[in-house]
């Protein structure tokens, strides 16, 4: 089946060429606005990567202790980290954020001591809760005759973590942590929320400036956030590339 | 634990779970619409013509990997300014769009996958039965391709109930709201937010153990992975197969 | 450990191995569930010894050797390595279940192939054989470098070093494999089906393999196959394993050749055939 293309009728294309000036009008403010916008976007990029790579640092690493805790022999740590993971997967991000901002403050009598703690705290609790289920189903699903061969070479329980089941299982884990980079991208925009200066924050200030610039300030805050996600975007495809090799079958 | 007041919680409780109906409505709206408006995808994407394949996965791509709230305001506030085209939207169809189609674009890989999923040898046995285009679809490709991906299409029902909450930055009443106008009236931000937050597990997480219990009884049958739909987007090489 | 002391170990190991099984089971079950895959295993290995385990598909074989590597634990009974307990170790003048520091130190003496070779597929066929001997035995990288060379120029793939398992077939993967377990120096070395993963036309290269390392003597085996001519040629003693027990056993020439338990010769009949 192929797609019919169709051509604008001539009856359509007069049509069109008759709009009256407020199109005009219109698509001369949208393009007209981009070169007042733009500067003023470009200042929030900085929180935005400052909050994505925090983010993604204790996140990742949430997400390693509380996938290895959950393997643990220990009940304890593993009920534990277990509670930590369903309430964080079971709740939303954004009421998490709200809650870690302005509840722990109330309920601890401290204060996180700045928004950036919040939001940062907020997305890599959240991700960290979904991303150690891949550490440990990686873990869990390398192979039982990889930890057998190991146990045969005489290998300590440590020693068959450290040089067989982790490193197999960090080449499955790669893709979907690559995935994940992308969504805690998303996330960040949520931190404008609680008043963190990001490009959303900038775009927010513009857009209440002035009403009709609307369409011009999201668009260009959409290919912002676009641009950022272009190379994580190349970078997952890569590791589905690494995380093809080198995995017993 | 000194700040914990009961007494606001029992106050803010029945204010809250007013909002229970508009969460768990937009969530339907907005899941029904992308059940929907995933297909679009998925048949745009098989278009055997290189550059509209290139095309439809790069705007999938785009609204995949940029924030949902940004999406929504994007509706909300600029859609009204577009010249032409533009429409003002009430906050709730606001976000029905905005998340429907946000999702829309995992949900059509979720298809995607599962039509992949059905084996080389059906195709080829319904040409070989000379079936017509419809027919091979609804009676052979889509009643094998469906199932597979039902644990995966519940996961994200669960997956946008938790991202719904986002639409009360755009005025949308739900708990999150409620609770957020509680928390200006009183300047108690703890307890209404807990109740949100409880009410979010109690009726997230029993619903995930429902799909994960489904998803092992489909692996069971089907022998095979569920689609996961959350695989980075790559353009077809060739045309797909109509 | 330095070479030193392993040398005079193996000295004093050799002026006892008169008299003293390397490996010894006493009254051995193992049940997995309600499953009771062995009923009572009675068995010494001398060191050196070359034995070959043959029995039908369910018959416990490869429990046998598994319990040795301490892959599974024996439901009762004692397994003994070297005059040491395997599954237990003495405190206080008691027996109590092995810890892992226990079970470390005493099946350092065993090495294994595996039917499915079970290779490292995130290390070249060099680092394979080199990671075990540099972090577990704790010798130094040259020397262990060096050794794995050799023990890779011996099986046939000193050419192939660099190269990941992936990259190799199923005959060479099992040569690798082989030789990763030798680089240990075991002085019981445990093959578990070691061919039968195999295409045909691969199983002639492994079992050569086999056939030099037997050859040179010092390493006990226990093969468990199913390559009657091949145990026949090796074997010092095979091993009937039926129902859990050993059902028959001798020299390969009266077990094989001639046998005398009825259900033995149906079981080889069908190999024959």
């Amino acid at each position: 089946m192929t797609p019919r293309v169709r051509l604008p009728h001539p009856g359509g294309l007069t049509l069109f060429l008759m709009l009256d000036q407020s199109f005009y009008k219109g698509v001369i403010i949208i393009f007209s606005t981009i070169g007042e916008v733009f500067p003023v976007l470009l200042k929030g990029i900085e929180i935005t990567i400052v909050v994505l790579v925090l983010s993604a640092i204790f996140g990742y690493l949430f997400a390693f202790i509380a996938g290895l805790c959950r393997l643990s022999n220990n009940l304890i740590l593993r009920k534990f980290t277990g509670f930590y993971v369903e309430v964080f997967r079971g709740t939303s991000l954004i009421v998490q954020l709200f809650w870690l901002y302005y509840a722990i403050p109330m309920l601890f009598g401290f204060d996180l001591g700045s928004n950036l703690l919040a939001g940062v705290l907020a997305i890599a609790l959240n991700y960290g809760a979904y991303m150690s289920e891949i550490v440990r189903g990686s873990i869990l699903s390398v192979a039982k005759g990889q930890t057998e061969a190991a146990t045969a070479l005489n290998m300590s329980r440590f020693q068959r973590m450290r040089f067989v089941i982790f490193p197999q299982a960090v080449r499955m884990m790669l893709p979907e942590f690559g995935n994940y980079l992308i969504q805690m991208l998303k996330a960040t925009s949520l931190v404008s929320l609680i008043g963190m200066t990001d490009i959303l924050y900038h775009g927010n200030i513009l857009r209440s400036s002035d009403l009709s610039a609307a369409p011009t300030v999201y668009f260009l805050v959409l290919v912002f956030y676009f641009i950022i996600a272009l190379p994580l975007i190349f970078l997952t495809r890569k590791m589905e590339d690494i995380s093809k090799k080198g995995v017993a079958s | 634990m000194n700040n914990w007041n009961w007494d606001i919680f029992f106050d803010a409780f029945p204010i809250v779970i007013q909002g229970l109906g508009i969460t768990i409505g937009l969530t339907f709206a907005c899941y029904i619409f992308a059940l929907v408006f995933g297909f679009v995808w998925t048949f745009l994407r098989r278009i055997p013509y290189k550059p509209i394949n290139w095309i439809v996965t790069w705007v999938m791509e785009f609204i995949r990997s940029t924030p949902p709230l940004v999406q929504l305001f994007f509706i909300f506030y600029a859609l009204p300014m577009v010249p032409v085209v533009g429409v003002a939207l009430d906050p709730f169809t606001s976000a029905v769009l905005g998340l429907g189609v946000h999702f829309s674009t995992y949900i059509g890989e979720v298809y995607r996958s599962g039509i992949e999923g059905v084996e080389k040898g059906q195709w080829e046995a319904s040409k070989a039965l000379n079936f017509s285009t419809t027919k091979k679809w609804t009676k052979i490709i889509l009643p094998q391709a469906i199932p597979p991906t039902i644990p995966m299409l519940g996961n994200y029902l669960i997956i946008m109930f938790k991202e719904v909450p986002l639409a009360s930055t755009i005025g949308v009443v739900g708990i999150l709201q409620m609770a957020n106008d509680y928390g200006a009236q009183h300047w108690r931000y703890l307890e209404p937010l807990t109740i949100v937050a409880i009410l979010f597990l109690v009726l997230s997480y029993p619903s995930a153990i429902l799909v994960s219990k489904l998803e092992k009884k489909m692996n069971r049958r089907f022998d095979k992975k569920a689609p996961t739909g959350s695989k980075p987007l790559k353009e077809e090489g060739k045309g797909a197969v109509m | 450990m330095s070479e030193q002391t392993l040398q005079n170990e193996d000295k004093t190991d050799q002026s006892k191995s008169k008299q003293e099984p390397i490996v010894k089971y006493e009254d051995v079950h193992k049940s997995f569930g309600d499953v009771q895959v062995l009923k009572g295993i009675n068995l010494d290995i001398m060191p050196g010894e070359k034995v070959a385990v043959i029995g039908p598909s369910g018959s416990g074989k490869t429990t046998i050797i598994r319990m040795l590597m301490t892959l599974e634990q024996p439901t009762s009974g004692h397994i003994i390595v070297d005059g040491q307990y395997l599954w237990h170790m003495e405190q206080d003048g008691k027996l109590v279940p092995a810890n892992e520091k226990h079970l470390r130190e005493v099946r350092g003496d065993i090495g294994m192939v595996f039917q499915h070779f079970n290779l490292f597929p995130h290390m070249t066929i060099l680092e394979n054989c080199m990671t075990a001997p540099i972090h577990v035995q704790k010798e130094d990288k040259e020397s262990a470098k060096k050794r794995s060379i050799e023990m890779l120029e011996k099986v046939g793939l000193g050419d192939k070093l660099d190269n990941y398992p992936s990259q190799l077939s199923g005959g060479q993967k099992q040569r690798v494999a082989m030789a990763r377990a030798l680089v240990m120096r075991p002085k019981v070395m445990l093959f578990d089906e070691v061919t039968s993963a195999l295409d045909p036309e691969l199983v002639g290269e492994v079992l050569e393999v086999i056939r030099d390392i037997a050859k040179e003597g010092e390493m006990a085996m226990v093969l468990v196959t199913h390559e009657m001519e091949f145990a026949i040629d090796i074997a010092d003693r095979v091993l009937f394993l039926d129902e859990g027990v050993i059902a028959e056993e001798g020299p390969p020439s009266q077990v094989i050749e001639n046998p005398t338990n009825e259900r033995l010769q149906t079981f080889l009949h069908r190999f024959r055939s």
